[in-house]
């Protein structure tokens, strides 16, 4: 086992591991050519934003105006990390350490609401409680939404860590309350931390559900600011400052997840924690799943039925809604296309090398994780005005924007779906006489096939939901189910919008089955 | 018949990085089972992957049957090399069945003969009618077992395997081992398996090279290279070693704090180390014997058991294998005999026992 690897000999070394060795050029051109692609709007945007000075961009951030979306912004994101943490902290204690009846079954249940997009939320307690616009709506939306971010890396944490520690814990004289408050939370920290960081970048990224709830944020405001003024500084100087908010945060989770490896010491199995009993508490605890899981599930369900029940033949237009599926489903495609084709070189390089370059151009591939939509088409909007007109308010322009959102889901499952295909089978193959492109043929690619497609499936369903780019970037006189469904609600047509919420969540729970049964 | 010859292999990743292979040369004798044993780091998966075309050598050669497959300016793709290659953990092709994985390197014969092969390498690795399975099906012992079917179909010139019972829990292991010896003999093909197990490369192979730093520190049959290592580092590695510092005399003995001790050869007046395995030491009556000493640790192994016994004028312990009961306690003094003849290493050493 003699290989060692760059600089660190002492290294345990990895016997088939390929050396560092140089990425070669037939993937390293193209990839660099996606990586700049992911990256152009973000640097567009600083261009744009200081083209008139940095005084005049100052002056734009420091008014009074945009102090009070930084506030309002920053007051939701808290309100809806802490309730997230307590609905997703609480849920996975329940449904992973106790004897909860039906413990399995609620614990899919509250995964459900991340396929609700935040608008479809929105438009639901909007229509049926239009009392709660503005704060209050934006946040209850919001958090039923997004808790699975933290129920999720939280309950899997929960299962990994030790119940011995616990145990260890009781043994020293702790009663059960103060052992979870000082052992097992402790050890949940990094998880939930990461969880809430993920919900504060949705949260500052969102536009559906603050635009309807007219909750005046970052997102909302350089909305307005775009559409209400000819002078587009504002709307770029506005879309830096949030972009640094979200960089900041997605900076700040790279280094909870670096640290989120203390669940366990030693190495094997833990053994399954004996369940809790909940003895009295259990009926108020069956009443807490049953709560979350009937404001998050059934009560959006449950009002898009009723809008649907109550519309008639003036609200309920099905050549408008075909054509609108239609064209829904023609661009989400060619959005998904894109985006494998340009996440393929370096999903593969991710996967296959490393070494500074292949770490810069993964790097680079995330940068889409960290821009809200509606800066990535911003920048886009001023980027073709001044350079490629033709292109204005066209659909390349759109799919484009799609593929730098979502470059990450689909590097991220490129990746995964080359690691399925280790080098060394690639090896054994040569070895009983196929030559490299044989190899690629016949077990590289049918290995990393079903991969790759199950990402572009996921990334077909995430942009047929995209709300905010599709608004600024799609073409005069094309909608998507998305754009309608908020146009509708916004007027409060409730009755009309019901249709495209319920064909959004049809169309998209199609791949998403699917891809549950790729998975098992 | 197929023969391995490596000449003067040398291989570093990179300018500044230091050498994997130093100038490594091994002959592997046709239809032998040979075993590269070494600690972690030594090169020799960085060997195997260079017989095997997977990686360009620095300088050196491959050569196998009189067919040279790396030399300087020559370099043999791995698909044209007839090697078949058995890496840890069997690597089999998850999407396919057993019997297409077995017979993926059967190309250019007609179906009939490729499912007669298969069926023969099924039932030669003990696995007739587990073609249709898939690989997640079969244990970790099946899997290996499979691997080297695979390997072996296209009846390739040198068959390589990389740590393969690494991955086994104990139980399982030495049946696999056995089972995959008996494969190869009946094969006929020639083998080098690579090992950091030193138990492993004795009991499987025909001829052991132990490596040490990218070069061939000593390549024997196993009981030379157990009973005459090389150097007190070899005799270390390969088993546990009492090493004394001695003194040659004429007529081949050596003089020891355990007493004179014969020499397997004639050595030649001066002073050394002569090394001597635990089992050649024996507990006797302290009247019986001039080397003495006191017990200070006995541990028991079931088929045997160590006592670890210090003996005035060295400076280290020596261990003693007892094959029966131990009737001696810590702290008792017991004394020593010597059996069987001793192998004097020069220069001496300045340390006195090498476990």
């Amino acid at each position: 086992m003699g290989v060692s690897i760059g600089k660190d000999p002492g290294a345990r070394p990895v016997p088939w591991l390929r050396p560092p060795g140089r990425v070669p050029w037939a993937l390293a051109l193209p990839a660099a050519l996606a990586a700049a692609f992911a990256l152009l709007p973000l640097v567009y945007l600083c261009v744009r934003a200081l083209e008139q000075g940095p005084g005049h961009a100052w002056d734009i951030v420091t008014t009074e105006r945009a102090a009070q979306l930084l506030g309002h912004s920053i007051a939701l994101a808290a309100v809806v990390v802490t309730a997230c943490l307590v609905l997703g902290i609480s849920l996975a204690w329940l449904t992973t350490r106790t004897n909860l009846p039906w413990a399995r079954g609620w614990a899919v249940l509250v995964t459900l609401p991340l396929a609700v997009p935040s608008y479809v939320a929105a438009f639901a307690w909007l229509s049926a409680v239009p009392e709660l616009s503005g704060f209050t709506g934006s946040a209850l939306s919001l958090t039923l939404v997004s808790f699975p971010y933290v129920h999720l890396p939280v309950a899997a944490a929960l299962r990994r860590t030790d119940p011995a520690q616990e145990e260890t814990a009781r043994s020293l004289g702790l009663g059960t309350l103060r052992t979870f408050w000082r052992v097992t939370l402790p050890q949940l920290r990094p998880a939930a931390a990461g969880g809430a960081v993920l919900v504060a970048l949705y949260v500052l990224s969102d536009f559906g559900a603050v635009s309807l709830m007219r909750y005046d944020t970052f997102t909302r405001g350089i909305y307005t600011s775009y559409r209400a003024s000819f002078d587009r500084t504002p709307a770029a100087a506005l879309s830096v400052v949030l972009v640094l908010l979200t960089v900041a945060l997605v900076a700040a989770e790279a280094r909870t997840r670096g640290r989120a490896g203390y669940a366990r010491t030693g190495t094997g199995t833990a053994r399954p924690a004996d369940p809790t009993s909940l003895g009295k508490w259990r009926a108020p605890a069956l009443g807490w799943c049953a709560a979350v899981s009937a404001a998050a599930v059934a009560f959006p369900l449950a009002t898009l039925g009723y809008w649907l029940a109550v519309g008639n033949s003036a609200t309920w237009d099905p050549a408008r809604l075909t054509e609108t599926a239609t064209s829904t489903l023609g661009v989400a495609a060619a959005g998904a296309a894109l985006t494998t084709v340009l996440a393929l070189p370096i999903g593969v390089i991710a996967a296959r090398h490393r070494g500074r370059t292949a770490h810069l151009l993964e790097q680079a591939a995330y940068a889409g994780h960290a821009l809200p939509g509606i800066t990535i088409a911003l920048s886009l909007v001023f980027f073709a005005v001044r350079y490629a007109h033709p292109l204005y308010q066209e659909l390349p322009l759109l799919v484009g924007a799609y593929a730098v959102l979502f470059l990450p889901v689909a590097v991220a499952a490129t990746r995964a779906a080359v690691l399925q295909a280790p080098p060394v089978l690639e090896d054994v193959a040569r070895s009983l006489g196929r030559g490299p492109w044989r190899v690629l043929r016949e077990i590289t690619v049918p290995l990393a096939a079903p991969g790759v497609a199950a990402g572009a499936a996921l990334t077909f369903v995430v942009c047929m939901k995209e709300l905010p780019a599709t608004l600024l970037l799609r073409p005069t006189g094309m909608d998507t189910l998305a754009t309608r469904l908020w146009t509708e609600t916004g007027t409060a047509s409730y009755a009309a919008a019901a249709p495209y919420a319920a064909a959004l969540i049809l169309l998209a729970a199609i791949p998403s089955y699917l891809l549950g049964r790729h998975r098992t | 018949m197929t023969e391995l010859r490596i000449e003067g292999l040398t291989k570093s990743y990179g300018p500044q990085a230091p050498r994997v292979l130093d100038g490594l040369d091994l002959t592997v004798p046709a239809g032998a089972l040979a075993a590269v044993l070494g600690p972690s780091g030594c090169g020799k998966t960085t060997l195997l992957r260079i017989v095997a075309g997977f990686l360009r050598a620095d300088a050196g050669s491959v050569t196998v049957a009189e067919r040279v497959l790396s030399a300087p300016g020559v370099h043999l793709p791995p698909e044209r090399r007839r090697i078949g290659t058995v890496p840890q953990e069997g690597a089999l092709f998850p999407h396919l069945s057993v019997a297409r994985n077995v017979a993926f390197g059967l190309t250019g014969v007609d179906r009939t003969e490729r499912r007669r092969r298969t069926d023969e390498m099924l039932e030669l690795v003990g696995l007739s009618g587990y073609g249709a399975r898939m690989p997640h099906e079969l244990s970790g012992g099946q899997q290996q077992r499979i691997a080297l079917a695979r390997a072996l179909a296209p009846r390739p010139a040198l068959v390589l395997l990389d740590e393969p019972f690494n991955a086994l829990d104990s139980a399982l292991r030495a049946g696999v081992r056995a089972d995959v010896r008996t494969a190869l003999r009946l094969s006929g093909a020639t083998a080098v398996l690579v090992t950091h197990d030193q138990q492993e490369a004795l009991s499987t192979a025909d001829v052991v090279a132990v490596v040490r730093e990218g070069r061939v520190a000593q390549c024997d049959t196993p009981e030379q290279v157990y009973r005459r290592p090389a150097d007190p580092w070899v005799a270390g590695f390969v088993g546990d070693a009492v090493l004394l510092p001695a003194t040659a005399r004429a007529g081949g003995t050596a003089e020891t704090a355990l007493g004179v001790v014969p020499l397997a050869e004639e050595a030649g007046a001066g002073r050394g180390t002569v090394l001597l395995r635990p089992e050649q030491l024996e507990l006797t009556e302290q009247a019986s014997t001039s080397a003495h000493g006191t017990v200070t640790d006995v541990r028991f192994y079931g088929h045997d058991a160590m006592v670890t016994v210090t003996v005035e004028g060295l400076a280290e312990p020596v261990d003693i294998r007892a094959a029966g009961p131990v009737a001696v306690k810590p702290g008792e003094r017991t004394g020593i005999r010597v059996n069987g003849e001793a192998v004097l290493h020069r220069p001496a050493v300045t340390d006195h026992a090498v476990k």
